[in-house]
């Protein structure tokens, strides 16, 4: 124990190691009514090492080019060593990876964990949740499968679409004419290097910025206006150990979810692994149908939900325009929102019919996604297309009209 | 019969067509993914009728019978094409000529119960109905104008559509009815079928046995670790109100 202790001083003359463990850890003052939403942060955390740890095994065994990539993707599930189980972890992986996601962004609008003093937790969360969007873009062209190939083919030429430089940017983007060999190693590059560095880096920044303003929770009360005589927040509790021993619990149970995915339904009935995929690329032969994998597929309706030209702007481009409006439109969310307070639990039925519907909205665009174009579809991924931006547009209307209730002084708990 | 009957298809409309596999009613496969014997009788109708044509090259002879614990003799039985256990179960094919043959790439089918599923294949090979109209003499059900003969005619016989007209005055497929008896009965054949179809979903993902096995004890697992580390929580946040 003093050999440890003395280590650690050690470390400590020449690193704050210490303080970055009270910082963050020990002497880092949670709120101690966090509820059931609060595990998708952690958890998140937990699926991104996941994905690194079985992606430097798969990069192990992975060819990137067109003319190996499916068969060594096969390779792996047949011949290496528990490679069918690393290959299952990350494939699940990727897609719990964005439910986790989805989940931890759902908990930050209904309790207002955008608004002042997290406006920049928020925005750096909303830059990693398109770092991960990109990420999967890249990771799902390499197992080389039809539904690989004609993906990016689809979303590569909507660049084509833009006026004048489109053309030359989808071939530049490609780095051929096609989606080819070219594209394929690129993306690998992307994929396996550039976004993770750039995703690490901002989960880092996530975590500090939070730590720095200090977590929300579901009253959206502050609890550094209330301070005990040694400064320690009177409804805060220390994250280690309260937090991680909870967390491990949230773990233990979103694992057993995972597992029941993994061992059971690993293709989650061509959600998590599309059947076309498990046909080799070709380049000769379109499949009848295209969908991205669901986690796009709400914004893949809102593309193409847009059907008419305005002047020089063909329907194409400004469907491309909409998708990404309706990505880019999170970031506003705390300058959009004027209501005095955080949380939902002291919101008005504005607010709460708002979130509702926009709940209703964001799922039948996924539905909508998936299926092929119909007349009735296409009215149908309209209408949810205008109630999805007026969800934001109106907001700050909706949230300033909206009548709340008071706020307690201390965080309740149950 | 009763539920090829359902297996209406619309032929007449070019813009009605039905696209492979949309929109037609797929028998369910009965097919048992722990029944080893039927995998292994599945494999001899394979080696006997599809794999002068569809190779299985992510699967290797060696695997196959470790999985479906076959003996050396079987083995051997089914080992045609090659001497080495180790090798992988290709065919002689050449690849080019046989595009021209058959008007189309000719495909592997290690994944095909994947991408395809069991269903489809299942009724697919029940599917075949003669038609004059094409290269080969048939046609079938949920893969409307497909390349390949009726291999398996031997043993189905050869059937034949019966078709009616619909209230827009189209020529519709009703149903398929036998007009050349083969070797083996309806309830024999639709048993040799699904043999073959179980043992293309073992050669589709090799491990899925022992996967859903693992899962169990994984589980299991996980489920005790939930109640310990719940325990723990419980026990840490007693003095928290």
């Amino acid at each position: 124990m003093n050999a440890l202790k003395s280590l650690v001083g050690w470390i400590d003359d020449r690193f704050p190691l210490m303080a970055l463990w009270n910082d963050h850890l020990a002497k880092y003052y949670a709120p101690k009514n966090f509820n059931f939403w609060y595990f998708f942060g952690s958890l998140a955390l937990l699926v991104l090492v996941l994905q690194i740890g079985t992606g430097i095994f798969l990069a192990m065994h992975y060819k990137p080019s067109a003319e190996e990539a499916f068969a060594s993707v096969e390779y792996i599930m047949r011949d290496v060593e528990w490679g069918w189980l690393i290959r299952y972890l990350h494939s699940t992986g990727a897609s719990a990876f964005f439910v986790v996601v989805y989940l931890h962004m759902f908990r930050g609008l209904i309790y207002g964990s955008y608004k002042q003093p997290r406006e920049l937790v928020w925005i750096i969360g909303m830059l990693i949740y398109l770092c991960l969007m990109a990420e999967a873009f890249f990771g799902y062209l390499l197992p080389w499968g039809q539904m690989s190939f004609w993906g990016a083919q689809v979303i590569i030429s909507l660049f084509g679409a833009i006026p004048i430089v489109g053309e030359e940017l989808a071939i530049w983007i490609r780095g051929d004419f096609v989606v080819s060999d070219a594209t394929l190693n690129r993306f690998y590059a992307f994929h396996i290097v550039l976004v993770p560095l750039i995703l690490l880096g901002l989960v880092a920044a996530h975590i500090m910025a939070l730590h720095e303003v200090g977590s929300n929770n579901p009253d959206g009360v502050e609890i550094k206006q209330k301070k005990d005589e040694n400064g320690i927040p009177l409804d805060g509790i220390p994250f280690h150990p309260y937090y991680t021993v909870k967390d491990i619990a949230g773990v233990a149970g979103f694992m057993i979810f995972f597992a029941l995915i993994l061992f059971y339904a690993p293709e989650m009935g061509g959600y998590f692994l599309e059947y076309a995929n498990f046909e080799p690329a070709d380049p000769l032969k379109t499949p009848e149908h295209i969908a991205p994998v669901w986690y796009f597929t709400p914004y893949y309706a809102i593309l193409r939900a847009v059907t008419i030209d305005i002047g020089p702007l063909n329907s194409k481009v400004l469907g491309v325009m909409a998708m990404g409006a309706a990505t880019v439109i999170f970031f506003a969310l705390p300058w959009l929102d004027r209501s005095p307070v955080k949380s939902i639990r002291y919101r008005g039925p504005l607010f709460k019919g708002a979130v509702t519907i926009f709940v209703i909205v964001f799922f039948t665009l996924g539905f909508l996604g998936t299926q092929p174009v119909t007349p009735v579809f296409t009215v149908m991924s309209q209408v949810c297309s205008i109630l999805y931006f007026a969800f934001f547009l109106l907001m700050p209307i909706y949230t300033k009209l909206d009548k709340t209730k008071p706020v307690p002084e201390r965080v309740t708990f149950k | 019969m009763k539920k090829l009957i359902l297996a209406i298809l619309v032929t007449a409309l070019p813009g009605f067509a039905v696209a492979v596999g949309g929109g037609v009613h797929l028998d369910p496969a009965p097919i048992d993914t722990g029944d080893r014997e039927s995998q292994a009788r599945g494999a001899l109708t394979y080696v006997q009728y599809c794999l002068g044509c569809h190779s299985l090259k992510f699967m290797r002879y060696n695997r196959l019978a470790a999985d479906l614990g076959l003996d050396d003799e079987q083995l051997k039985a089914l080992m045609i094409s090659t001497d080495k256990p180790g090798d992988t179960i290709v065919n002689a094919m050449p690849a080019k000529q046989a595009e021209q043959w058959f008007g189309t790439k000719i495909p592997d089918l290690s994944l095909v119960s994947r991408s395809r599923g069991t269903d489809w294949l299942y009724t697919y090979l029940r599917g075949f109905y003669a038609d004059p109209s094409r290269p080969l003499g048939v046609n079938n059900l949920v893969f409307k104008d497909v390349g390949m003969p009726h291999v398996l005619w031997e043993l189905q016989g050869l059937k034949q559509a019966v078709y009616t007209t619909n209230e827009h005055g189209q020529k519709v497929l009703e149903r398929l009815e036998p007009s050349l008896p083969g070797q083996l009965s309806e309830a024999q054949y639709d048993q040799q079928v699904a043999d073959l179809v179980n043992f293309l979903d073992y050669v589709g993902e090799p491990i899925k046995q022992e996967r859903q096995q693992l899962g169990f004890w994984v589980l299991a697992f996980l489920v005790i670790f939930f109640g310990l580390s719940y325990a723990l929580k419980k026990e840490y946040w007693r003095d928290i109100h």
